[in-house]
């Protein structure tokens, strides 16, 4: 199984890569049209911020959104997942619009970033959830979260505010935690994802 | 409903072993950094961290090599600190794996770097470690205290693994690390670092009220109320050592103690 991972540059790979590789995939991490042509599955990972992760993917953004939008599972994780909407307060450029929604900044009634272990709630049916319960915690770092306009909200998490922690439509994903980082339950989440891309 | 409250277990290394200093001298070695990084891992650590405790003193390059082995083996975030000197050096440890840097010398004798970390890998990564001792001669700029006898006193900032003080009052300094961009500050105290007889909660509530980020408490704990009592006064995170490497206690007896106390933990 070939898994492209979208190389936004900035930030920490390595422990993705080593997860993934843990699970049996093959993994790409490039900018090349070639590699996502060539992927069974996508992961958007996301360090760094909004607009440069944006203006580094600037390459290959209509080939990713056409293969996505075509059936080939994607998973965004943390910032790559806030990618996948219209906007974000942090930048001002075009998000990818997979999602309906923008991204916005968490309030300040709480410490910013939300660095830690906080759980999911509300926990919907869904193949990345299987296995999942409500209550598991997993690892957030981040200063913005995603407002969705569209019904695709998987699991919840309150820091301040509740927000969507998984969201999803078809084979299209995102989690704003990291789930290489997350210990078992973050391995489940992304051998979940794995399952389907193996479908 | 807050946040999780982290225990963080701290490894020691020198030339690859993790030690464990009674008060920064006297070193006993407990083992190897990346075996017992993935026992704590599966004890229930919420986040490890690694320090080169001879680097920034003798000059020696950093733990690359380590931070890639640890991140090959755990699935929790970890810091790597001590003797990182430039941002390139910060670059290499977050490339190969780490999830955080730590400076500590290097923030106080540049700044600015603590706002280029932020700029470029972001807020969340950059982590600096002030170490704090009780300075009683007193200092008209510093926040003043009062001890447990009535004496007045400050906290000042050191430097080299503990070695070197710097006259900068802490408690200026934490204010002055969060304005730069730091995401977290790991704070030790000096006087109790390896003494086992617990957190010096003055310097924790010192700067947890005068900082809004998270703050990881350092130096002393030698029992589980020790832990707790820096939750009390504020802490977000409790970094221990010999508590754990001595198999005094485990990790996830220390967590039912404290979820039974009404903290927030993952268990």
């Amino acid at each position: 199984m070939k898994i492209y991972v979208a190389n936004t540059g900035v930030g920490n790979l390595y422990s993705l890569l080593t997860a993934l590789r843990k699970l049996g995939c093959e993994v790409l991490v490039s900018l090349s049209q070639r590699d996502i042509n060539e992927a069974d599955g996508v992961i958007l990972p996301g360090v760094g911020s909004f607009d440069s992760a944006l203006k580094r993917l600037e390459k290959v953004k209509q080939k990713l959104i056409e293969k996505v939008t075509s059936g080939t599972p994607l998973l965004g994780i943390c910032l790559g997942y806030q990618l996948l909407f219209e906007a974000s307060e942090e930048g001002s450029s075009k998000g990818l619009s997979i999602f309906k929604g923008r991204v916005i900044k968490l309030p300040s009634t709480v410490k910013v970033p939300h660095i830690g272990w906080n759980t999911l709630e509300n926990i919907k049916p869904s193949p990345i959830t299987e296995g999942i319960k409500n209550g598991s915690y997993v690892y957030f770092v981040h200063s913005y979260y995603p407002q969705p306009t569209e019904q695709i909200t998987i699991a919840e998490t309150y820091y301040g505010v509740w927000f969507p922690s998984i969201a999803g439509k078809n084979s299209i994903f995102g989690v704003q935690f990291h789930p290489e980082r997350s210990g078992q339950v973050g391995l489940r989440i992304l051998s979940n994802f794995l399952k389907v891309v193996k479908r | 409903m807050p946040l999780a409250k982290r225990i963080i277990p701290c490894l020691d290394v020198d030339k690859g072993r993790v030690v464990k200093g009674i008060r920064f001298k006297s070193l006993r070695n407990v083992g190897d950094p990346v075996e017992l990084g993935i026992y704590y891992s599966s004890e229930g650590a919420d986040e490890l961290v690694f320090l080169d405790i001879s680097a920034s003193f003798e000059g020696r390059t950093t733990m690359i090599d380590l931070a890639r082995r640890v991140a090959e083996n755990i699935t929790i975030p970890f810091t790597v600190g001590g003797g990182i000197r430039s941002i390139e050096d910060a670059r290499k440890l977050l490339m190969n794996g780490a999830d955080k840097i730590s400076i500590n010398t290097l923030a106080v004798k540049k700044p600015e770097t603590i706002r280029k970390l932020a700029l470029e890998f972001g807020s969340q990564c950059v982590v600096v470690a002030i170490d704090a001792k009780r300075n009683y001669t007193l200092n008209s700029k510093a926040k003043i205290f009062i001890d447990e006898n009535g004496r007045p006193f400050w906290f000042e900032v050191y430097i080299y693994g503990g070695r070197v003080p710097t006259g900068i009052d802490a408690i200026w300094w934490a204010r002055k690390v969060e304005e730069l961009g730091a995401g977290e500050i790991l704070l030790t105290s000096i006087d109790r670092d390896g003494t086992g007889l617990g957190y010096d909660l003055t310097l924790i509530k010192g700067v947890v009220e005068t900082v809004n980020i998270p703050v990881i408490a350092s130096g002393g704990a030698g029992k589980p109320e020790h832990i707790l009592e820096a939750f009390k006064v504020g802490a977000d995170a409790a970094l221990a050592a010999s508590i754990f490497h001595y198999g005094r206690y485990r990790i996830r007896e220390i967590k039912e103690f404290l979820r039974k106390a009404g903290v927030r933990v993952r268990l």
